[in-house]
């Protein structure tokens, strides 16, 4: 039945993709286009340019999408269940794990070491995306712009996001 | 739960009124606002999780926030799905766990259910192109504003600071995947605190007696 097939599809994708966003694409990859020929890569490139366009996590946005097109609403919602369980799974047993050791000094210790390293992971997240992002003296000034209205003034994240796309939409199409 | 102490919020302090507790409808809004105004996945979702869950409802602090990250970094799934997973849980249990995914899974459902149905060429039309490539920029700065709040409270000396630096080279020219990273942290962590009394931060960490020392502590609770 193509909804169990769509759920264990993506349970497969959610279970096996390390690094969450763009980092799950080759698998997505894999098991939609190549294993079930749900849709060819002309496809697949809308369905990530779409994820781009739209909010949220890509691999729900793809669930959903390829989920649709296969078996409509429902399709969808069997899709999206499937990439999400391995999370709830794997991730829940790991924090009663951490919730339950950490205390322990063996676990700080670890941790100690950990948080620097994460706090490198997001700056070099912010490096990766820079380059495609920043590609103009005008998207430059957004930048500094928007990093100014959030330290000095306190500016919401999302509504900077809002007056971005605003002056976006002025300055580009 | 603690009622905070009335003391001088300097950094995002516009919205600073008094301590909610978390409850799984108030962790499904927060997630809900995530889930709709975050866009190119992954680590993107950062800056908008820690403004709503550690800076404005101070329901985590820097420390807790780095570690779900870590959990959800060394764990499969999408990491806005897997830090929902984890605070909610924390917060609240395993309602708000449930509370948390649903919020941040929703809002892209039903966009691109939206989207599928009557929207195809939406990647292509040029006013959407033109927003996008306006707020590109902007969640470069809101990156970059949050690894500077998360650094300044969770780096507290000079080899946090060294082991920071060291992760960045492996990350960005030797391109090491994260969780190796993030092991290689761990391992560094655990030797450089085994001849060591007392790690950096007291292991009350769920009694939660804060340190003042930061101004976006959760507030003087002990």
């Amino acid at each position: 039945m193509i909804y169990t097939q769509l759920f264990l599809t993506f349970f497969k994708i959610g279970l096996f993709s390390f690094g969450g966003g763009y980092a799950m694409l080759p698998l997505i990859q894999k098991e939609i286009v190549t294993n079930n020929s749900w849709l060819n890569l002309s496809q697949f490139v809308d369905v990530v340019a779409i994820s781009q366009v739209t909010p949220g996590p890509i691999a729900i946005n793809a669930a959903t999408f390829v989920g649709y097109k296969m078996a409509g609403i429902f399709g969808s919602a069997a899709a999206t269940l499937g990439v999400v369980t391995p999370s709830l799974i794997v991730v829940l047993s790991l924090t009663l794990l951490f919730l339950k050791y950490n205390t322990l000094d063996t676990v700080q210790a670890a941790f100690t070491g950990i948080r620097p390293a994460v706090v490198a992971l997001i700056a070099a997240a912010t490096w990766g995306i820079m380059p495609s992002s920043i590609q103009s003296v005008s998207s430059l000034a957004i930048s500094v712009g928007a990093f100014i209205a959030i330290r000095r003034f306190h500016l919401d994240p999302i509504v900077t996001l809002l007056l971005a796309a605003g002056l976006g939409t002025v300055l580009y199409s | 739960m603690k009622t905070p102490s009335t003391h001088n919020i300097e950094s995002s302090a516009a919205t600073e009124s008094s301590y909610v507790a978390p409850t799984p409808g108030r962790l499904f809004w927060s997630f809900l606002s995530i889930g709709a105004f975050t866009f190119g996945g992954g680590y993107a979702m950062l800056p908008l999780i820690r403004k709503s869950l550690v800076a404005k409802s101070k329901w985590l602090r820097d420390e807790e926030f780095v570690d779900a990250i870590a959990i959800a970094q060394s764990s499969p799934g999408p990491i806005a799905v897997n830090i929902a997973v984890i605070t909610g849980y924390k917060l609240s249990g395993l309602q708000g766990t449930l509370a948390a995914v649903l919020g941040a899974t929703l809002p892209s459902f039903f966009i691109l259910l939206i989207v599928a149905t009557f929207f195809l060429g939406i990647q292509e039309n040029r006013f959407v192109r033109a927003a996008l490539t306006g707020m590109r920029p902007a969640i470069v700065a809101l990156m970059a504003s949050a690894v500077y709040d998360v650094g300044k409270n969770t780096i507290k000396n000079w080899r946090g600071a060294l082991l920071s630096i060291a992760a960045l080279v492996l990350l960005i020219p030797v391109q090491l995947h994260p969780v190796f990273v993030i092991i290689a942290a761990a391992i560094t962590g655990l030797v450089l605190n085994s001849s060591r009394q007392a790690p950096s931060y007291e292991s009350s960490q769920q009694q939660s007696s804060y340190n003042q020392d930061s101004n976006e502590s959760r507030g003087g609770n002990s």
